[in-house]
């Protein structure tokens, strides 16, 4: 019994450790975009602030377009999940509900989605945009976005929908609703689990995107976050408490979204996984 | 209901604004790249046909895309040999419930929800040659003028990279794990158990046989993740130096935006897409036996 203990205690302090090692990055981020140059470069690389120089955060904010860049990420974000959300809610329905012949073909299509590279389509997707004018506006980032964002949403959705018995439905059907109404008040907030997943998912992948935004956009006025910093870090790249404030910046709206909903993240992590 | 759900009309408008928007910025593009990569095309001027050649120069005069196709190797190995068994560990340990379960699952993930360019920018500071925090560590303990440049050394540079990749999605396949353990009804466990199994013939007789999709799952994401690896790797190193720490992705992205190569760079891309798909086809062939057997369980 006492070697039972000892050995599930043994076990707690791994646990523990590793915990240390996953959230090190963040708080070695946190404390050292409140010092100096003089305390990360000197005798105080992993210590708590000496002197706490709230001072980068105002210098991050002010001048250098982190603003802009925030707000446009916001938006793109939030475009992308409302759209794509909604979109991938319908298709997955006729995939999950409708009788027609082609859906396991137009199914298949979406999961490949999920395999492939985005640099592969990335050169004529440039092109593309470039010939229909979107090219460097919000339409030229928002689309692609939500065309990438749109299999794991279908796949996550499908299974949902298949999960559900079918019989709430038929009853709404042979009372005479509409498919429309009777998707938009009976399925919507069924599904409401799954979308909410579909969204997070969709929202961390846009929120954290790098290569589409830095590809497609050339102005400062439609810069994304992640790009922003990059170029920003570039430009200050000695002062590491300045560019620390930026990154924190950046990192803090998904840790809160994350911390907010992990339960339902963690959930629906899981039902979408088990499925596969 | 079989007749409304049956109408065309209203499959088609379910269908269709998710199907055009994907079908024309992903998968024509896709296409695209497909044709580009049979030709030689600098965007401006006219295209040559040129067949496989691209794709026979890739494994025959290009020593960097070479070097590339290895590193994204090395990449899906560390992933499947290092990732994976450690996120295993760690979920059989968490479903089995211990103090702070919920906790311990939340701090794991959370890498997972920070953007590539701030780990990346992270781990470059960690491992910077003079005020990185590796080399003050190393200073503290052992030599204490010790110096190395960790990203600037072509055998330690793509390290730098495999490492944050690897330490990052832990937490991810983490959670699919444990959601795959919790869902196992408790009574074939406790069923072995009463039956004198032991706990290491419970793990390799019933637990990981009952998990075949959720490891083929995670499987899928490690390798194609690894083959198309781009965001961290272009943060850190950007593929240097002298190209040492490349992976195919970084390297398309040069050609293609850089140096205006888009035939040959179409070659590349569409060869992940290809490396892809069928490692995708290869590992959902083997898993449909497992499963089978599984599900016979």
């Amino acid at each position: 019994m006492r070697l039972k203990n000892i050995k599930k205690k043994a076990l707690f302090v791994l646990l523990l450790l590793i915990a240390v090692v996953q959230l090190f990055p963040l708080y070695w981020l946190i404390t050292y975009s409140l010092k100096s140059n003089g305390e990360i470069f000197g005798d105080n690389v992993l210590g708590l602030p000496r002197d706490w120089r709230w001072i980068n955060y105002k210098t991050a904010l002010s001048g250098s377009g982190i603003i802009r860049y925030f707000l446009n990420s916001i938006f793109y974000s939030v475009v992308t999940v409302v759209v794509a959300g909604t979109i991938s809610a319908m298709a997955a329905y006729a995939i999950a509900r409708m009788k027609w012949k082609l859906k396991h073909f137009v199914y298949g299509i979406f999961t490949i989605g999920i395999m492939i590279p985005a640099q592969a389509a990335l050169l004529p997707l440039f092109q593309l945009l470039d010939k229909l004018g979107l090219k460097g506006g919000y339409l030229g980032l928002l689309i692609p976005y939500i065309s990438f964002a749109i299999p794991m949403a279908i796949l996550i959705l499908t299974g949902f929908y298949k999960s559900i018995p079918k019989e709430l439905e038929e009853a709404a059907y042979i009372d005479g609703c509409g498919i429309f109404r009777c998707f938009s008040t009976i399925m919507l907030p069924i599904i409401k689990p799954a979308l909410a997943t579909a969204s997070i998912f969709t929202f961390l992948g846009t929120w954290n995107e790098l290569m589409f935004a830095n590809t497609l956009v050339d102005s400062q006025k439609y810069r994304t976050l992640p790009v922003g910093i990059m170029s920003f870090s570039g430009q200050y790249s000695t002062d590491w408490g300045l560019i620390g404030a930026a990154m924190f910046l950046a990192t803090l709206p998904t840790i809160l979204i994350y911390f907010i909903l992990s339960n339902q993240i963690q959930e629906s992590l899981v039902a979408g996984a088990v499925k596969g | 209901m079989d007749r409304m759900l049956g109408r065309k009309r209203y499959i088609a408008v379910f269908i269709l604004p998710a199907l055009l928007v994907f079908v024309l910025f992903t998968i024509a593009p896709l296409i695209v790249t497909g044709i580009y990569s049979l030709f030689e095309y600098d965007g401006i001027g006219t295209m040559k046909f040129l067949g496989l050649k691209n794709y026979i120069d890739l494994f025959t005069t290009d020593k960097h895309f070479l070097t590339a196709i290895v590193n994204s190797f090395i990449l899906a190995g560390a992933s499947i040999f290092i990732q994976l068994p450690i996120s295993f560990f760690l979920a059989s340990i968490l479903a089995r419930g211990v103090k702070g379960e919920k906790f311990f699952r939340t701090i794991y993930f959370i890498p997972v929800v920070i953007s590539s360019m701030v780990i990346g920018q992270l781990w470059m500071k960690i491992f910077n040659s003079q005020y990185g925090l590796l080399n003050t560590i190393i200073r503290w303990f052992g030599d204490p003028e010790f110096e190395f440049s960790w990203l600037a050394t072509p055998s330690t540079a793509f390290f730098t990279t495999v490492i944050p990749a690897v330490w990052q999605y832990v937490g991810y396949h983490m959670l699919i794990f444990y959601a795959g353990i919790k869902s196992i009804p408790p009574d074939y466990l406790e069923a072995a158990r009463i039956d004198g199994a032991s706990k290491r013939q419970i793990t390799t007789k019933i637990m990981i046989p009952l998990l075949a999709p959720v490891i083929k799952i995670c499987l899928l994401f490690s390798l194609t993740g690894s083959f198309r690896a781009f965001d961290l790797i272009y943060v850190i190193t950007g593929g240097g130096p002298n190209h040492a720490s490349e992976v195919p992705g970084t390297l398309l992205y040069n050609n293609l935006f850089r140096r205006g190569l888009y035939g040959y760079g179409s070659a590349q891309a569409f060869f992940i897409v290809i490396e892809c798909l069928l490692f995708s086809f290869v590992i959902r062939r083997l898993f449909k036996k497992a499963e089978e057997n599984a599900s016979a369980v």
